[in-house]
């Protein structure tokens, strides 16, 4: 199953960067077209970061994960490099379980 | 001011900036690679998909909400949803480039946030494609590597909630979603998204409240002027 959707990812994601340098500029550019395009990443990440932090299955869990996510803010902030934010938010949450 | 003279950037100073955005975010291949393998991906999985998949955003997204319990095909479809970004840098390229063909179809696999950022900006075609394939071809090439390297040793360290890499995971994708927070629609896209998604979790099967948040980029991208 996992190998089914790396591949039908795979393939997806390549035809949407073909299909982009394919087709005829005004057929996609279309006002509202564009900006449901540029807010869909802005939502599905705020989903994804949401979800990740306080879901757990099919729970809402508040644990480690918040501590570390609230340290991931200040170190984007403080404009740190990603891995920078990624490391400080796994190190908050592995001490707090130690 | 002089710089009406003739002193635009050169093709030198573009493949120094590409290589520098090159390096700068291969960096984020190490916490794929191993984010990915503590999702329960193998190093196989996530090796392929560095390799064919090639943009960030979507490979976290399917690997995040694996993690989270979903469905892989769920998290494939997520993993879509943020790729289609990639078909309007291509739309924005393609006069640019003006490449057709097999040139096409192999430049295709390189249009990322990143180099479409080297490209776009630059004053002609041919400075736009040494940009493009610069920034592309570096960050391919570090990125896999670090993505093994980064599998490799998160497979080594064994539980990943041990070191906190199921925090990581959030802390990517808040990473990759901080640079797009530039306005309000923004800020408000992204705080109905992640209400909706939390309201949905405890009535819905992993995975869907991630794709049912997209319908907020939807509605509100139908209702507004402008963004």
């Amino acid at each position: 199953m996992i190998w089914a959707a790396v591949l039908v990812t795979a393939v997806g994601c390549y035809l949407l960067k073909l299909l982009g340098l394919s087709v005829p500029e005004r057929v996609l550019e279309h006002p509202a077209m564009s900006r449901v395009a540029d807010l869909i990443p802005v939502a599905l990440l705020a989903a994804l970061v949401a979800v990740q932090v306080i879901a757990d299955g099919t729970r809402l869990v508040i644990d480690a994960r918040l501590a570390g996510l609230a340290v991931a803010v200040v170190a984007l902030l403080l404009r740190a490099p990603f891995l920078v934010v990624v490391a400080a938010a796994a190190l908050t949450a592995a001490l707090l379980r130690q | 001011m002089s710089s009406d003279g003739g002193r635009g950037p050169s093709r030198r100073s573009v493949v120094r900036d590409s290589l520098g955005v090159g390096v700068a975010t291969g960096a984020y291949g190490v916490s794929f690679g191993a984010i990915s393998v503590g999702s329960g991906f193998s190093v196989a999985q996530t090796c392929v998909l560095s390799l064919l998949v090639f943009t960030g955003a979507s490979q976290f997204a399917l690997v995040g909400v694996v993690a989270s319990g979903g469905n892989p095909l769920t998290g494939a479809v997520s993993a879509l949803l943020l790729g289609s970004r990639n078909t309007l840098y291509g739309l924005r390229l393609a006069p640019l480039l003006g490449w057709t063909g097999g040139r096409r179809a192999g430049a295709a696999h390189l249009v990322i946030d990143e180099s479409t950022a080297m490209s776009v900006s630059q004053p002609d075609r041919d400075l736009a494609r040494v940009g493009f394939l610069v920034t592309g071809v570096c960050v391919f090439v570090l990125w896999n590597t670090a993505t093994f390297a980064g599998a490799v040793g998160g497979e080594a360290i064994g539980d990943p909630r041990t070191y906190g890499l199921d925090a990581a995971v959030g802390a990517a994708f808040l990473a990759l979603l901080w640079p797009r927070l530039s306005g309000g629609t923004q800020r408000l896209a992204a705080l109905l998204a992640a209400l909706l998604a939390l309201g949905l979790v405890p009535l819905t099967t992993p995975g869907v409240p991630v794709l049912a948040a997209g319908l907020v980029a939807v509605a509100l991208g139908l209702r507004m002027r402008r963004t």
